[in-house]
């Protein structure tokens, strides 16, 4: 368990240390991964039930990889947690969250206030994502 | 035009209030000059040579006469009493201080605008054509779909780290005003062979330092499927992108290496997989945008014609006036590229009137071209005269839409900190050369580009005389090219040879002009010229 993470799930954290994705392919049985810029988030799809914890590492902030990889992994039905790690700033959470990240666990810690008040930056969302909220186009015609 | 509703106009004030926090968290000293660049880059402000720099977002170039007095009052309150008009349609400010940067935008909001994306590795605001919704030749009004698209790619989560900036353009006619195949994303709106109205995909286009002119990826996306296959474009780029090296992380670089049918199997297997998670904004929606576009309020049943009996009038209107699709209307073409001029400055005085002459003569409607004039689209031929008259009391009548005095100029080392040279003296020495209007007229269309480095702002690759400013052993030294073309034939320039001093490539563009004067044939514009006989009698001469 890393030391500063901030879980927007219900659910227990898994203990399990993340192994990486070359690694999953020959030992099957790890139930935490951790996902790099250059990996295949695709590579996971086939085992996404057997998996708790999937880490989405961001070795430098301006490497967007990651948010493609989290929204893969969501609009393919995992449901286990998604954390992001690494160099996660604040201004990046809203934008994460709605790819389909639930945990965050930054170089930098990040207070839980601080984060919530990021989360609420935007009253609406123009595209339809993962994470359940409406587009306004949506709103617009009553859907 | 488009109007915002609730939901449009919270995201924007949102974003103000944002940034507001990010500011004062700036000015407190609570984050460095390093951690507040990317906050500051996602609002349009850069740091240049001497201030900084706003970027105020123009969506596909189209504003009404309220947002355009408020651009002039921007310039007189927070700048030095002008702004700059760019080749994406957008304006600039030179000389902001950070502090008004938040009181910017929140002035800009009141009127449904705001520079939002106007810079950073992400999309950029859409550009489309100048005349649409005017053009007699387009096959339907673009702006519509670059509206969807706007809102489609506006604080897009999955999109917003992409390995480079990403730049769209839609146009709707088969002449090509907006240089739709030298951006990232290049849309035509098409008919297909059914009759149904969809968009046929070019990616992979550029300038810059590798310029590239964009492959058709599709033919036909239908229109409901249009942000899905956007959407399926912009992933495979931001997984497969490179990002290994700034120069080579256009998307123009990833489709040359993997080829275009490479990247057509990948999006076409990530639109199918899109397709079924129901991303798409339903019909209902674009016909409210489109509802908004739909009529002007253009007068039917007038007839073509004016009067024409001022020589001087009459010279104007036929060169900056064009066809309009409704009879008795023109769009007019107001050039900022007086002889001498910094080419796509306006003073605060002059953007006002433009607001006015907007509301008066122009359904309330302007528009910003990317070769950084103004259009007003929608005006009535009897009124051509009269607005004629109050255009060139103000500076704003000079007739050289397309002449060699219509110069593209980045603003170079007189403000930009990645500049090698500078852009504007030289547009002015080479307007000021060719200043009489009958010697423009003589040399009839030729689209001159100015870049003050490689990174190709001034669209230098794309004129038919292009000059790319270098540093050659701490002097400014000026590149010629020919050839180029952003139109629907578009062709990438040709280096001709080694480079020139300011002084010497001005007397090089002249001597140019001077053998195609010589060798053309009868109709021929430079560019014919130029395709037919080649590079060669151009290169003897300069360099004999």
């Amino acid at each position: 368990m890393v030391e500063h993470c901030l879980r927007y799930r219900d659910d227990e954290p898994v203990g399990d240390p993340a192994v990486t994705v070359d690694a999953f392919a020959v030992q099957g049985n790890a139930t935490a991964v951790r996902i790099e810029p250059g990996d295949d988030a695709r590579a996971l799809l086939p085992a996404l039930d057997r998996i708790a914890l999937i880490e989405i590492n961001f070795p430098a902030y301006g490497d967007g990889r990651g948010y493609s990889a989290a929204r893969i992994l969501r609009e393919h039905g995992y449901a286990g947690e998604l954390r992001a790690v690494g160099d996660v700033l604040i201004d990046q959470l809203s934008h994460m969250r709605r790819c389909g990240f639930d945990a965050f666990a930054p170089d930098k810690p990040i207070t839980q206030a601080a984060a919530d008040k990021a989360l609420a930056t935007w009253p609406e969302v123009y595209q339809k994502t993962v994470d359940g909220r409406s587009p306004i186009w949506a709103l617009r015609h009553g859907r | 035009m488009y109007q915002y509703d609730q939901y449009d106009q919270a995201m924007v004030d949102a974003r103000v209030e944002e940034f507001r926090g990010q500011v004062a968290r700036r000015m407190a000293g609570e984050i460095t000059e390093d951690q507040f660049k990317p906050l500051r880059l996602k609002n349009g402000l850069y740091l240049q040579l001497h201030a900084y720099m706003l970027r105020v977002a123009i969506p596909y170039g189209t504003l009404n006469g309220r947002q355009m007095r408020m651009l002039g009052d921007i310039a007189d309150k927070y700048d030095r009493g002008y702004g700059h008009f760019t080749t994406r349609q957008n304006i600039q400010y030179n000389w902001i201080k950070l502090e008004d940067a938040p009181q910017i935008l929140a002035d800009l909001a009141t009127v449904e605008m705001h520079a939002i994306q106007t810079s950073g590795n992400c999309i950029r605001n859409i550009s489309s054509d100048h005349f649409a919704g005017a053009a007699a030749d387009e096959l339907v009004d673009p702006r519509p779909y670059a509206e969807l698209l706007r809102q489609w790619s506006s604080f897009h989560p999955e999109f917003d780290y992409l390995p480079r900036k990403f730049k769209i353009a839609v146009i709707a006619s088969d002449t090509d005003r907006a240089a739709m195949r030298l951006h990232d994303i290049g849309i035509q709106i098409v008919k297909n062979e059914t009759g149904e109205i969809g968009a046929r995909f070019y990616v992979g286009g550029g300038m810059g330092r590798t310029p590239m002119i964009a492959p058709v990826i599709r033919e036909f996306v239908p229109v409901l499927q249009m942000v899905s296959y956007a959407e399926a474009c912009l992933r495979v780029y931001n997984r497969y992108g490179r990002r290994d090296n700034k120069y080579k992380a256009r998307i123009k670089i990833l489709v040359h290496e993997i080829g275009a049918d490479e990247y057509r199997r990948q999006v076409e297997e990530e639109f199918a997989h899109i397709l079924t998670l129901g991303l798409e904004p339903p019909q209902a929606e674009f016909e409210r945008i489109a509802g908004f576009f739909a009529d002007p309020g253009l007068e039917r049943g007038l007839a073509d014609g004016y009067d024409r009996s001022d020589p001087d009038f009459a010279v104007w209107a036929d060169q900056n006036t064009t066809p309009h699709k409704q009879a008795g209307y023109k769009a007019v073409v107001i050039s900022l590229k007086p002889a001498g001029g910094i080419p796509g400055d306006a003073t605060a005085d002059q953007i006002r009137l433009m607001a006015e002459l907007a509301e008066v003569y122009s359904l309330d409607e302007l528009r910003v071209t990317h070769t950084q004039n103004i259009v007003l689209p929608h005006v009535k031929q009897s009124d051509l005269y009269a607005l004629w008259q109050k255009l060139d009391a103000a500076g704003l009548a000079t007739a050289n839409l397309d002449l060699i005095g219509d110069i593209i100029a980045c603003p170079g080392l007189d403000y930009c900190s990645l500049a090698n040279a500078r852009s504007i003296p030289l547009a002015q020495k080479i307007s000021a050369r060719f200043a009489e209007p009958e010697r423009q007229r003589t040399l009839g269309e030729l689209k001159l580009k100015i870049s003050g480095c490689i990174n190709a702002c001034g669209h230098h690759h794309a004129g038919n005389i292009g000059i790319l400013g270098v540093d050659r052993k701490g002097t400014e030294n000026y590149q010629l090219l020919l050839g180029g073309s952003e139109a629907a034939d578009t062709s990438l320039a040709q280096i001709v040879g080694p480079g020139f001093s300011e002084d010497g490539i001005v007397d090089a563009i002249e001597t140019v002009t001077n053998v195609y004067l010589a060798q053309r044939a009868e109709g021929e514009r430079f560019l014919d010229t130029y395709r037919r006989v080649g590079m060669a009698p151009f290169k003897e001469a300069i360099y004999g």
